[in-house]
């Protein structure tokens, strides 16, 4: 028995919530191996070999896999899981799109966003926007399970496995991705960050949601962060939404400004250890979870808390 | 043209639900159900092709107990042409449905299925992705904007650190996002309307089996609670509570 996790990086370097995963992955008490698959990704393959604890590092290399398509990886990773009795992702949507693909070509069940693991078969996992969490337990012969990151540490480094390659599988040319924007990674990745500043609909506008939001994040160390109602009327990016249907997070401090505390925003929120809320409406219902409730307009409360800041 | 939705029967997700005193489920007693919202998002933009002479045909297709025909009957009212209710009262996971969907989708052949990104009860996210690998067929999965240009389907999809652009052939698997369309409401005309629509019930048997489920919930508990905690009186005041917290 062994457990192989996929990597998510970007060709030049591994992400942050594989580590995360990793460190999930020893959990289970079995040998751990790495999967690179990308395009001239040497690199991305020798640093998950110092990952502590990472036996082997499969590095496929291929010009097929650049855009990292779902219908190549999970041929590949299929065609891979052989000899593995789990393989697994983090929960983010690199691993939301792809897993459930390898799974369906396994002809196994998947276990998502696996907040806990209790052995190699009992795991426990948040349904319902975060307000239930059910303990389940998993018979099929593979394993299949997407890690929320934000509930697992990242593995240390220290390690030194080695880097095998093998065979890429032929592209499928199922799919042409005609264009990738990425954000400017300057700030700290929101799903894992110690700090995240949140706006939400009550900002107003995309010129307030930058110009108050952006100097108080800056401050603070922090990532930005909104609600679905900034992201729906455009203040913010959708990758910035917090939420059951967006990212979670688990940071130290999480300060939400002009959002409402609706149940899905909270099921992203719930593991933040402190969690601060400026709302001008004292009935708003993200005071019922914040540890430090501010009943203040945000036009005046934010500047001054930059301020304050010093 | 042919498309199918894949509709689920939720709790409707206004509701926080809690977990049975003896931790055997949840209490879904007289709590008011609904259609997963990410569906309506994708019946909304299935029927808006029809609508502009894309798709000839809408068909909304679910998986579950007899109730389910309640949202089938709000596919329809939104504009689906046909429902279809693979009918069971056994627990279906995302692979079991995804499998009843292939035997559908082998005896309706859509040209595209659109599902929702994630059902709100069980939060999985798998099911269109499944379904997409049964098939052999191509996904894009996420998508805040869907369009059909020359045959093909082009779909931005958005991303943990930013957005892509797809574009696929036919026959293909899509879900959609939070952002993709904002679903019409049915009107009451469209509500008696969608009463006199065509409506099939099958058994799994029908279409192959039931498929078994190997992963089971063994207990459900409540996550621990927050509690509210203090009203600061002013900035300075959270500033130094702040400080006192040692989180700055
Ligand atoms: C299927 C589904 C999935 C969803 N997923 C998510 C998700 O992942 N994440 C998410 O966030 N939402 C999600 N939502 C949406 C969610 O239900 C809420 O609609 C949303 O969170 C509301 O955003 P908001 O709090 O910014 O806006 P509102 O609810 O409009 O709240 C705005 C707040 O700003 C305050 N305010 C206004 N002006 C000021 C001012 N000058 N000073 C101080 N305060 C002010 C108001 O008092 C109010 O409390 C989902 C919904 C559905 C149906
Ligand atoms: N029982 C079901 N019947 C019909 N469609 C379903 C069912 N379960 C899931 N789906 C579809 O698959 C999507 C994702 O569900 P899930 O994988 O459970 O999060 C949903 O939004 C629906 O489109």
């Amino acid at each position: 028995m062994s457990v192989l996790v996929i990597a998510e990086h970007d060709h030049r370097r591994l992400f942050p919530a594989t580590r995360h995963a990793v460190f999930a992955a020893q959990q289970l008490g079995l040998d751990v191996d790495v999967l690179v698959a990308g395009c001239d990704c040497r690199d991305v393959a020798v640093s998950a070999t110092a990952l502590a604890g990472v036996r082997s590092v499969l590095l496929a290399e291929a010009a097929h896999y650049a855009a990292q398509t779902a219908e190549n990886l999970a041929a590949l990773v299929a065609a891979q899981a052989g000899p593995y009795s789990h393989v697994l992702t983090s929960a983010s949507a690199f691993g939301k799109n792809l897993l459930p693909r390898i799974a369906a070509l396994l002809d196994v069940e998947q276990v998502s966003d696996v907040c806990r693991i209790l052995s190699a078969d009992t795991f426990v996992r948040p349904v319902y926007a975060g307000n239930a969490l059910a303990t389940v337990r998993n018979a099929n012969a593979k394993k299949v399970l997407s890690i929320r990151a934000a509930a697992f540490s990242a593995v240390e480094e220290g390690g030194n496995g080695t880097v095998l390659e093998i065979a890429a599988s032929p592209d499928l040319g199922l799919v042409e991705v005609l264009r990738r924007d990425r954000r400017d990674a300057g700030r700290a990745e929101l799903g894992l960050a110690r700090v995240v500043v949140a706006g939400g609909r009550g900002v107003g506008s995309c010129d307030d949601f930058n110009r108050l939001l952006t100097p108080l994040a800056d401050k603070l160390g922090a990532a930005l962060g909104a609600s679905y109602g900034a992201v729906s009327a455009g203040y913010a990016a959708p990758d910035l939404q917090i939420g059951q249907t967006g990212k979670i997070i688990a940071p130290d401090l999480y300060v939400a400004v002009g959002i409402s505390g609706a149940i899905q925003h909270l099921a992203g929120i719930k593991d933040a250890k402190i969690i601060v809320a400026i709302n001008k409406d004292p009935e708003a219902p993200i005071f019922k979870v914040a540890d430090y409730g501010l009943v203040a307009d945000l036009f005046e409360a934010v500047p001054a808390l930059v301020a304050a800041l010093g | 043209m042919k498309i199918l939705v894949p509709v689920k029967r939720v709790v409707d997700p206004c509701v926080a639900v809690r977990v049975k005193p003896d931790a055997s489920g949840i209490d879904a007693s007289g709590v008011r159900m609904s259609m997963n919202p990410f569906d309506e998002i994708a019946v909304e933009a299935a029927v808006r092709f029809r609508e502009a002479g894309v798709a000839a045909e809408v068909v909304a297709v679910s998986c579950g107990v007899p109730a389910s025909q309640e949202v089938l009957r709000t596919a329809m009212a939104i504009g689906a042409d046909r429902g279809i209710l693979v009918e069971t009262a056994n627990e279906l996971s995302p692979l079991a449905v995804a499998k009843l969907l292939k035997a559908v989708c082998a005896e309706e052949k859509p040209d595209l299925v659109i599902c929702g990104k994630q059902a709100v009860d069980d939060d999985a996210n798998q099911t269109g992705q499944m379904l997409a690998a049964l098939l052999g067929w191509p996904q894009a999965t996420f998508a805040s904007a869907l369009d059909i240009v020359d045959g093909r389907v082009c779909v931005t999809r958005d991303l943990d650190d930013g957005r892509e652009a797809l574009r696929l052939p036919m026959p293909a698997v899509v879900t959609t996002e939070l952002g993709l369309n904002e679903p019409r409401y049915a009107t009451l005309p469209n509500i008696m309307k969608a009463r006199k629509k065509p409506l099939r019930v099958v058994a799994p048997g029908e279409l192959g089996g039931e498929p078994s489920v190997g992963v089971m919930t063994i207990e459900w508990a409540e996550p621990p609670v927050r509690r509210a905690g203090v009203r600061v009186e002013s900035v300075t005041d959270l500033v130094d509570r702040l400080r006192a917290a040692k989180v700055l």
